[in-house]
């Protein structure tokens, strides 16, 4: 059973976080919700991994 | 007449009356430096230490009063470590590791910078301002009394230049009233706002933040802070919307509130305003003595070309940039560390006039790294939209917990030097090794013995073989290029190795005056490297 990575794994975080922030600009509330929306769903698809997914949504939680 | 735009700290070159202002016909200079801060001492300890007759032109006389820049990087400490005045900077200045995130009044996470062994020079140091020009001008005094032939005027104001094809004409007001000198080659180093660029109606562009900052510098009266760098993000005090806490030498504190765009300047400068900001944020109970203060906006902003003809621009007169990530002074003496050893070629007739075209190719490309880097931490601390707001307070929220989101915490990205990636002046990677030490890079540090490879470097043109042979020295293009021997059995730490070779048993390295690597080669080829020293000055 693969576990969630929690540990630093993007190479180039600050290009990566700058293009996320840049994905978002200009657009409304509204559409930046549904853009994040879109997003997790396409990330979490390519995790695939159910029980890897479970554990996302338990460290996402406060 | 001379209205001083600040106080001095120091007052180190009084005005005199130089025998230029009673010469008949304008007296010409070989370089003239216009601004006496950090960047045109600097530039005239690199000519000068060349040889290079170098005359600096400031309207006051001394260093101003104020911590300004505090933080002084690595690779600016090697650049004043060559000129001979490191050593004192770095027992003066403060070396911390240990930083600490704050989101609302809760730490969310502490990390130790951990610097890596095996170089002479600290990561950082903090210091404030006045002391490292001091130290500078110290430096600066040492080599004229050795012969140097440098020299700084307190007192001189540019008032209006004029650019000739192959010399610049410098109307110059003083306390005896104005004179006229002439310039074969003129340096820009007059500050943010330099009255050089605006003379000479030249672009500024870029982008200004809607955000002003409170300084205030406070000795401390019951000194138990830790030498430590504690950022706030939206403290509930009311200090300031973000908040940085970080140690100067002295026991002073330098405690800088982002306090919002439409404030009253005048009102928030009252002593009685700044303390409210102050008490709130460190509570009732601590003591200070308040030392400095002052309230900045700023911008990211650059020159479109650094070079016009027989004048060039360096440091924040060339490119302005946020105070976050320390990319100021620092990147300002990367410009001279680039400028210094093109123009003394270029004078001495040793290397073509296109050699100072990439002053402004390789030095733009650093402006716009050092842009980049301070704009993207200027986003996370202020966010300029509500989503942007959102990702970063998740990205506080999961850093608290999960490491992942630490290095997504960008408070201030620090200086480190620009790699030039695609200068012309590089031949290509010959040598499948470590890319920190690739063509274009500065050349990290190693230990040698009691010694540091930088030091053995210097500032000439350096074939520095590890474990390959090679002549002792090359002689190309007028260029004598001597040949720095080194072995690994040599390398008791390992960090020549780590740093040089990676998986190969042998290198050789072309390394410019600037310590910038040229071309690097797994063996010596005498028509490659002759090539690669006649490309890195500009003659290929």
């Amino acid at each position: 059973m693969t576990d969630l990575i929690l540990t630093p794994n993007i190479d180039g975080v600050d290009d990566f976080y700058a293009e996320l922030i840049a994905a978002h600009e200009g657009l409304s509330k509204e559409d930046s919700d549904a853009l994040n929306a879109r997003l997790v769903l396409v990330l979490a698809n390519h995790v695939g991994d159910r029980e890897v997914l479970s554990q996302a949504l338990k460290a996402a939680e406060k | 007449m001379f209205d001083d735009r600040y106080t001095l700290a120091y007052k180190r070159y009084p005005y005199k009356k130089s025998a230029d202002q009673d010469a008949a016909t304008p007296v010409r200079h070989p370089v003239v430096v216009m601004g006496g801060g950090p960047i045109g001492v600097a530039t005239a300890l690199d000519l000068g230490r060349q040889g290079i007759p170098t005359l600096v032109l400031d309207d006051h006389e001394g260093v101003g009063m104020g911590s300004r820049a505090i933080c002084f990087a690595k690779r600016c400490l090697e650049v004043a470590g060559r000129y001979g005045c490191g050593k004192p900077m770095v027992d003066k200045g403060v070396v911390w590791n240990i930083g600490k995130v704050f989101n609302k009044d809760d730490q969310v996470f502490e990390f130790n910078l951990l610097p890596e062994e095996g170089h002479e020079y600290p990561a950082f140091i903090n210091m404030q301002q006045p002391y490292y020009e001091s130290f500078q001008l110290d430096r600066f005094e040492e080599l004229q009394k050795d012969g140097a032939p440098i020299e700084i005027r307190g007192k001189n104001r540019v008032d209006s230049v004029e650019v000739h094809d192959d010399y610049v004409t410098l109307n110059i007001m003083t306390p005896d009233g104005p004179y006229t000198i002439e310039a074969d080659w003129l340096i820009g180093c007059d500050g943010a706002s330099s009255p050089l660029r605006t003379m000479l109606d030249l672009d500024f562009t870029g982008k200004v933040f809607q955000d002003s900052f409170l300084i205030a510098d406070i000795k401390m009266k019951n000194d138990d802070f830790p030498t430590e760098r504690w950022f706030w993000f939206e403290p509930t005090h009311g200090g300031g919307a973000s908040t940085l806490l970080h140690k100067q030498p002295d026991d002073v504190w330098r405690v800088d509130f982002q306090i919002g765009w439409d404030v009253d300047r005048t009102e928030e400068m009252k002593e009685e305003n700044i303390r409210r900001r102050l008490d709130a944020f460190l509570g009732e109970n601590v003591q200070y003595d308040m030392v400095w203060s002052s309230i900045y906006t700023f911008q990211c902003k650059r020159m479109d070309s650094f070079r016009h003809g027989r004048v060039f621009f360096a440091g924040d007169a060339a490119h302005q940039v946020s105070p976050f990530g320390a990319r100021g002074a620092n990147s300002g003496m990367q410009d001279v560390d680039n400028l210094g050893w093109k123009l003394g070629m270029v004078m001495r007739g040793e290397a073509p006039d296109s050699l100072l075209d990439t002053y402004n190719y390789e030095r733009i490309h650093g402006a716009d790294e050092n842009i980049l880097n301070s704009t993207r931490s200027t986003d996370f601390i202020t966010p300029k939209s509500e989503m942007s707001r959102v990702l970063r307070d998740a990205v506080l929220d999961l850093s608290e917990k999960h490491e992942f989101a630490r290095p997504m915490v960008n408070s201030g990205r620090l200086s480190v030097p620009c790699t030039y990636d695609g200068s012309p002046l590089n031949s290509a990677d010959a040598l499948d090794g470590p890319a920190r030490s690739r063509p274009g890079s500065v050349c990290p540090d190693a230990p040698l013995g009691d010694d540091f490879l930088l030091n053995k470097l210097g500032d000439k043109f350096i074939l520095l073989t590890i474990d390959a042979d090679a002549p002792d020295m090359i002689e190309e293009a007028g260029i004598k290029v001597e040949r720095l021997a080194l072995s690994t059995a040599d390398d008791k730490t390992g960090a020549l190795r780590e740093r040089y070779l990676g998986d190969n048993d042998k290198a050789v390295y072309l390394i410019r005056p600037d310590q910038h690597v040229a071309a690097r080669r797994p063996s010596f080829d005498e028509n490659q490297i002759r090539a690669a020293i006649r490309r890195a000055i500009g003659k290929e």
